[in-house]
């Protein structure tokens, strides 16, 4: 579980945070939405530690980020996967290499063990036959699927993933939300998403905090989302006509079944 | 104002290098790695330059000692000390700045700009130590023993000039050679080889490491650690001279 309590940052006279306030429970894929510039992304750079925050504690299973001695920090990072927009691969290195430097830098295992464990993360994410291809040579899929697999080679605890979508089609978009998605529900881990993909806010979103201007404007679940009556998070979600047809459409879908409670 | 803050910079960078190794055998392997791509990968260009050097000086010192009373042996004793004292620490070190430098800046640059390095971070890995101390520690052990190698060469480069060219014989460039010489000379070149080797890394190592933007960013910042490089090494040049001879 992940809390974050009065989380502010600023950048010179500009503040980004203003007391943002979350609980990201584990086992759920929690989704963090909002238009550009609406500090999701230094909300996610304050959570792995990349920024520091000027004020509020962000805790993880109990534990403070910013309250904790270098050595401390450096363990808990090791219990923290991150998959990068632009998958941020070694260039140098094939796919195998990729995988395995972590194993290399952290675990006392035996070559063998790291390759047995390197090609079951890759056949976990489908990706039997890249293990000596370089990034330069692999699809763009296939890079967001090998951040994948680098992210979760060490079991992490939490995993955090920036725009996984972005640059993909979407049926590719598709199989990297499931993988996700099942990756969390497998592991048991606190997955937390940055995303401007409103398919994965629908197909994977058990917690959706939608950001607007630094401040936590609405939470909810993707049930909860096309009942809401938050105009701004409707001008945001449902911003074109065809998403609006598809809201009302969802809503008709669901009107026999349970309606979640109005937020 | 601007020139305290990136110092500033530079210094905590340089400071944040010394921590324990996350991994003894994996920080191991990146420092051979640089001393591969630093000393190897730079051996073609230092070996052309070298011989080069010495043979330009041979020919343009006995141009201009045309007297008869000084004999041809001098000359050997001028490209020598030039070659020692300044040649081949000084020149080289500005070539490898180039080379070297450009590569380094370039290399963390785009490893900034596509988020290699807060990968890195975010798996618990201090970067400042496992991608930039091995760089300048590489640069500090391959950089003299380059420029060891480029006055040798040099000085080889121009007894094969004076001879080819019949300005004078090898077996009076030999005498030249041992006439007069001071290993003090030898130490000099050294001092002024570690200093090199340190500005050569270091700097370019800063530029990287803290580029911010995109490609445009990666080639600014690289142009503008070679320039910055260079005029640390002439000033340090200058410094170090009349500080010790």
């Amino acid at each position: 579980m992940i809390e974050i309590t009065n989380l502010k940052k600023s950048f010179g006279d500009k503040t980004i945070l203003h007391d943002v306030n979350l609980t990201m429970g584990t086992g759920k894929c929690n989704l963090i939405i909002g238009s550009s510039g609406s500090g999701k992304t230094v909300l996610m750079k304050c959570m792995v530690g990349l920024f520091a925050p000027d004020a509020g504690r962000i805790l993880y299973d109990g534990v403070s980020l910013t309250e904790i001695s270098i050595d401390e920090r450096k363990q808990l990072r090791q219990q923290i996967g991150m998959l990068f927009q632009g998958s941020a691969l070694f260039d140098s290195m094939t796919v195998e290499q990729n995988v395995k430097f972590i194993l290399d830098m952290f675990s006392g295992m035996r070559h063998r063990e790291k390759i047995k464990k390197v090609n079951e993360v890759l056949d976990r994410v489908n990706l039997q036959d890249a293990n000596k291809k370089f990034p330069a040579e692999i699809s763009g899929g296939m890079k967001k699927r090998v951040g994948i697999a680098r992210a979760i080679v060490l079991n992490p605890k939490f995993l955090f993933c920036d725009e996984p979508n972005s640059g993909l089609d979407p049926q590719t978009s598709l199989v990297i939300d499931k993988l996700i998605k099942d990756i969390t529900n497998e592991f048991k881990i606190t997955t937390v998403i940055n995303t401007h993909d409103m398919n994965s806010v629908m197909e994977i979103g058990d917690h959706i905090i939608y950001m607007y201007q630094g401040v936590k404007q609405w939470e909810g679940s993707n049930k909860e989302i096309i009942y809401s009556k938050d105009e701004k998070l409707n001008e945001f979600i449902f911003a074109s006509e065809f998403l609006q047809d598809a809201k009302n459409m969802r809503m008709m879908q669901e009107k026999d079944g349970h309606q979640p409670t109005e937020k | 104002m601007k020139f305290f803050t990136k110092f500033g910079q530079y210094l905590l960078m340089l400071k944040g290098m010394f921590t324990r190794p996350e991994n003894t055998k994996m920080y191991w392997k990146e420092f051979m790695h640089q001393c591969v791509e630093i000393g190897i990968g730079s051996l073609p260009i230092v070996i052309i330059i070298s011989l080069f050097l010495g043979a330009v000086t041979t020919v343009q010192t006995a141009y201009q000692l045309v007297s008869p009373l000084v004999p041809a042996s001098t000359i050997a004793q001028i490209v020598r000390d030039s070659v020692i004292l300044e040649l081949s620490p000084t020149v080289l070190s500005i070539v490898l700045a180039g080379v070297v430098g450009s590569k380094i800046a370039s290399e963390l640059g785009n490893m900034r700009i596509s988020e290699q390095i807060d990968a890195l971070e975010i798996m618990g890995i201090n970067t400042k130590a496992y991608l930039v101390f091995p760089k300048i520690a590489a640069s500090l052990l391959m950089v003299p023993f380059l420029i060891v190698l480029s006055a040798v060469l040099a000085i080889w480069g121009g007894r094969m000039a004076g001879s080819l060219s019949g300005i004078l014989a090898t077996d009076i460039f030999d005498i030249g050679l041992r006439q007069n010489f001071s290993p003090y000379n030898v130490f000099f070149a050294l001092t002024k080889a570690y200093t090199f080797a340190f500005i050569i890394s270091s700097v370019p190592a800063y530029f990287g490491y803290n580029v911010s933007g995109g490609a445009l960013e990666i080639g600014r910042s690289s142009t503008t650690s070679v320039v910055v490089s260079c005029i640390l090494i002439l000033i340090a040049d200058y410094a170090l001279a009349a500080l010790l001879l």
